[in-house]
């Protein structure tokens, strides 16, 4: 059995996916009722435990209690109600055209859930990279064991909790731990595995997956980068800036800006407004300022602060760069026209560091990006000029791009959320995540009348001509083919 | 390059980096995205096909002892259908599809745009050799990819025709073929890929997604499993059993991945159906089935050599109600039915991928499902022949397979509307249509806002009254938000 708070001597994997398997089998999760009563549960758990809910994101992150109820209660709460509102039609098979090839026919393509899934969480935003996608895995109407991270504990164990108290816990289970548990959770045969995190564990994911030919969503990161366009309204793009990178968690989300791109004659204006708008969000002080969130650990504390100290790089700091190691907290730091080949521009930042690279024209931002051979989860440009914009859609390939904000991408559910190349694959949000775990299964039905004689054996040029032209879709070649006469065509 | 025939330099990790290198440089100069390419290469492939389908018929006989029947419609004529088909609808394909956006981002709009996902690889399989290589390619080039194809070398014949005519029709900077056996696999897999496409058996499947996995490379596999038949009694058992045989053994005499592999039925109706296949099969191929030229060969020993130790199995042999010649020489094997072989025999555990048919009786036909369910991994397919509405629905709701057919079989295949791919041990992922395009393109979301009108609500420093208004924003209540801007 799951292991709620303590851990187990031995966890046994093998029994839980037993458990469930037995569930799904005797068809508890398919029902419409039943997924709606989860659903419903869901958001009932999440308006009587807001509190408690915002105190653990407290306790995990110091994460400002807007950030928590917006960006991880609201967004939950939004995916439950849509999933609610919409899922009877997600549910209904599709009707597909046939053709002649097969007439008389009728098909359809008909949604199934995949079964048991595993859906494997992030710190940044634990809540929900917890249970957006189990709201996905439960309208879909499969079962499922959530393993949120290890490196957000309260959050993790308040996640168990609730879910054991709200829950049908026959089919929904939270299993804590670490990385013994969740070797142990991926040895299992899933039909489905949905990971939020980094590249390294991902490739740990799919081979484990590999085993056992369970698909994967693998949802990661990469350096998302700003191209900043002059002659632009720059106290507004500041602000969407600032709100994407240090009101995201303090730059630790998957979306935050990880480095800016811009001319170099426009680049001093860009840094005065940044520092302004960082003033009258956070205050002189920032490392004393309530509405950031602190580094989560002291080991991601550690590598950012290797990032700022690097040689060549621990010189370009424009702005900030003050830290409290006590209290895990870096203040909003920005640097300007580091070394291409520094570390803080190779790795993904993940924290309150904004590097600003200099081009001549803001047309080279394209080719900054693709140097990287790499492509970012999230892609941002802020300009008038329609051409760049078209420029910028045709020539980046991220995830997703957004032109003229940052991060709001996320929270538009008729978007398919995922990255691609390194960034990720598969997608979820809105109906896409009913789609990631259901099984779109083809149903194509006929009737015993008028059998084609053609396809039978013996087979003779007739039938060769016959077929040929009933392929082709023609109908004069059929009538030709029927009256024996040869289609040139043919 | 890539070796284009036997007798060439090796073709190992090197060999692979610099084709990847080729053809990354020529997906990064953008030759395959516009859409003048697509549509010349998708031409060119219909050329090829329309001028070469005498030396493509005879290498599927080579390689498979492929009726041309076969050959000219289920692998030349399905191809011109895809072609034809992405050519008529790629610029509708291709178009961003506009998504609406929520008050959460007013103003603002939004699009997903389909972009070529890079440089893909193609691994094809033997049995539709023709097929399983370019069906897939005509999706990866109708979204914009360069490719590598790597034919199947168990069809050598296929192999090297789709080599020399890919060289000769297609864009070469592009669009290679690779020949090879189990090194130059090896070596094209550990190179890293946009997506990788394999056609094939789950144990080649594993080795190609632990590949892919150290890429991060998304990958389709489509494979195969134990296609069931369930045939209920009160129907018309003439038409059932030719389109049951029409799926079977005049589908490369059973080794597709989509051909029934196994039939459940009552008591009842086990004996009228034997004889009614006697009688349909005896139409198709005559009193000696070893001797029509309408029937595929087994492609080689090792295959058949494996269909032989099934048939011969203990409790096995002696449940042949029809067939069982076998002639070494030539690889052939008759169209056998056998009736009512032990479940845990190997025939009824393994994919048989041949002309051997069991059929497994029950009492009553709802039981069918059970057995189906107790045979191991989600098939391929599924089938079901009924006139019994009810029948019919719970087949629906309670078996899963990558597709079912009811009242026929493996036609779902030629329905471009339908996506045709596995799920479980059957595969993941899927193609055929507009499928295909979607399997080889990276949908890009993509949102638009303007620079007036800013919401100052999102912005620190962060107060109860900005929350309020926030959430009630978010929960879509106009009364809420109301009453939030008042409470302000």
């Amino acid at each position: 059995m799951a292991s709620e708070g303590e851990k187990k001597a031995v966890f046994d994997a093998e029994s839980v996916v037993k458990e469930l398997r037995a569930s799904f089998a005797a068809g508890t999760t398919k029902s419409y009722e039943w997924r709606s009563t989860q659903l419903n549960a869901m958001l009932k758990m999440m308006e009587e435990n807001e509190p408690l809910i915002i105190a653990a994101l407290r306790d995990d992150l110091s994460k400002p209690e807007l950030e928590s109820s917006i960006y991880e209660i609201a967004m939950v709460k939004s995916s439950c109600r849509m999933a609610l509102k919409k899922m009877k039609q997600w549910m209904m098979p599709e009707k597909a055209k046939t053709s002649l090839i097969t007439f008389p026919s009728s098909a359809e393509i008909v949604p199934e859930p995949l079964g048991v899934v595993l859906v494997i969480s992030a710190w940044n935003y634990p809540f929900l990279l917890s249970l957006d996608p189990v709201v996905g895995a439960i309208a879909a109407g499969n079962a499922v064991v959530l393993k949120p991270s290890e490196i957000s504990p309260a959050t993790s164990s308040l996640l168990a909790r609730l879910a054991a108290d709200y829950l049908d816990h026959s089919c929904i289970k939270v299993i804590e731990g670490a990385v013994p548990e969740t070797a142990a959770l991926l040895e299992q045969k899933w039909d489905k595995i949905l990971y939020t995190g980094n590249g390294r564990i991902a490739r740990t994911v799919m081979a484990a997956a590999a085993k056992h030919l369970t698909p994967v969503v693998l949802e990661l990161g990469g350096k998302c980068p700003v191209i900043v366009d002059s002659d632009i309204n720059l106290q507004v793009a500041t602000r969407r800036i600032i709100a994407g990178k240090w009101g995201c968690n303090n730059g630790q989300a998957c979306v935050s800006p990880d480095y800016i791109i811009t001319p170099k004659n426009y680049a001093q204006k860009l840094i005065d407004s940044l520092k302004c708008e960082l003033e009258r969000f956070y205050g002189k002080n920032p490392l004393e300022s309530k509405d950031l969130s602190r580094i989560v650990n002291s080991s991601h504390f550690a590598r950012l602060s290797k990032l700022l100290d690097e040689d060549k790089v621990s010189s370009k700091i424009i702005h900030g760069g003050e830290r409290d190691k006590a209290n895990l907290k870096i203040a909003p730091t920005i640097l300007l026209d580091v070394p291409q080949d520094s570390l803080i521009m190779t790795e993904e930042i993940f924290g309150p560091l904004l590097p600003i690279i200099l081009v001549d024209k803001v047309e080279d931002s394209f080719d900054v990006i693709n140097s990287s051979g790499t492509r970012p989860l999230a892609a941002y440009l802020f300009t008038n000029d329609k051409k760049l914009k078209k420029k910028f859609i045709a020539t980046v390939s991220a995830g997703g791009l957004v032109v003229n904000d940052t991060t709001v991408h996320l929270a538009e559910p008729t978007l398919p959320f995922g990255g691609v190349g390194d960034s990720g694959t598969g997608a979820y949000h809105g109906k896409f995540s009913f789609d990631t775990f259901s099984h779109k299964k083809a149903v194509l039905c006929r009737g015993f009348a008028g059998d084609a004689f053609v396809r039978y054996p013996p087979y003779s040029r007739g039938k060769i001509r016959l077929l040929k032209a009933l392929f082709d879709g023609s109908f004069l070649g059929i009538i030709r083919a029927l009256i024996g006469w040869s289609n040139s065509k043919s | 390059m890539g070796s284009q025939s036997e007798g060439k330099a090796v073709f190992d990790t090197e060999s692979a980096k610099e084709v990847l290198k080729e053809l990354r440089a020529s997906f990064v100069a953008g030759k395959t995205k516009s859409y003048e390419w697509r549509v010349s290469q998708l031409t060119a492939i219909l050329k090829m096909l329309q001028e070469n389908e005498q030396p493509i018929v005879s290498a599927l006989r080579d390689d498979l002892s492929k009726p041309e029947l076969e050959s000219s419609i289920f692998e030349i004529g399905m191809l011109r259908n895809s072609c034809r088909l992405a050519l008529k609808e790629m610029k509708h394909w291709m178009k961003p599809e506009k998504a609406k956006t929520s008050l959460t981002t007013f103003p603002s709009s939004a699009e997903i745009v389909s972009e070529p996902l890079g440089v893909v690889l193609v691994i094809s399989a033997w049995n539709y050799p023709f097929l399983l290589s370019l069906d897939p390619v005509v999706g990866a080039i109708a979204a914009g990819n360069a490719i590598v194809l790597k034919p199947s070398e168990i069809a050598p014949a296929s192999s090297s025709l789709l080599a020399k005519l890919v060289a000769d029709y297609m864009d070469g900077s592009c669009i290679k073929v690779v020949e090879g056996a189990v090194p130059e696999t090896s070596a094209l897999l550990e190179q890293k890929w946009d997506k990788i496409f394999y056609t094939g058996n789950g144990r080649i499947a594993r080795i190609v997604m632990t590949a892919a996995a150290k890429h991060l490379t998304p990958v389709v596999l489509e494979l195969g499993g134990k296609s069931p038949v369930i045939v209920d009694s009160d129907i018309d058992l003439k038409v059932a059993t030719r389109r049951i045989i029409a799926g079977k053994w005049a589908c490369n005499n059973g080794q597709a991945c989509i051909s029934p592999d196994y039939i459940i039925t009552t008591k009842d109706n086990a004996v009228k159906l034997v004889d009614s296949f006697k009688c349909e099969l005896e139409q198709f191929y005559g009193k000696n089935p070893l001797d029509s030229k309408d029937l595929s060969c087994i492609v080689n020993s090792n295959h058949f050599d494996r269909l032989l130790k099934l048939l011969d199995e203990d409790k096995v042999s002696s449940k042949i109600a029809h067939g069982g010649e076998r002639d070494e020489t030539n690889l052939k094997i008759a169209p056998t039915i056998l009736l009512d072989v032990p479940k845990n025999s190997l025939i009824m555990k393994e994919e048989i991928f041949g002309p051997l048919l069991p059929i497994i009786v029950v009492d009553k036909v709802e039981e069918s499902f059970d057995v189906i369910k107790s045979c191991g991994g989600k098939p391929l397919a599924a089938y079901l022949f009924t006139k019994n509405k009810k029948l019919t629905g719970k087949f629906v709701a309670e078996v899963s397979a990558g597709g079912l057919v009811v009242n026929d079989t493996t036609v779902h295949l030629a329905e471009h509307n339908l996506p045709f791919g596995g799920v479980g041990d059957s595969g993941m992922g899927s193609y055929h249509g507009k499928f295909s395009f979607d399997a080889f393109s990276h949908k890009k979301a993509v949102l638009y806002r303007g620079l007036g009108g800013d919401a100052s609500l999102r912005y620190p420093p962060y107060t109860p009254g900005k929350l309020r208004l926030l959430q009630a924003l978010l929960s879509g209540s106009i009364l809420r938000i109301i009453r939030a801007l008042l409470g302000w």
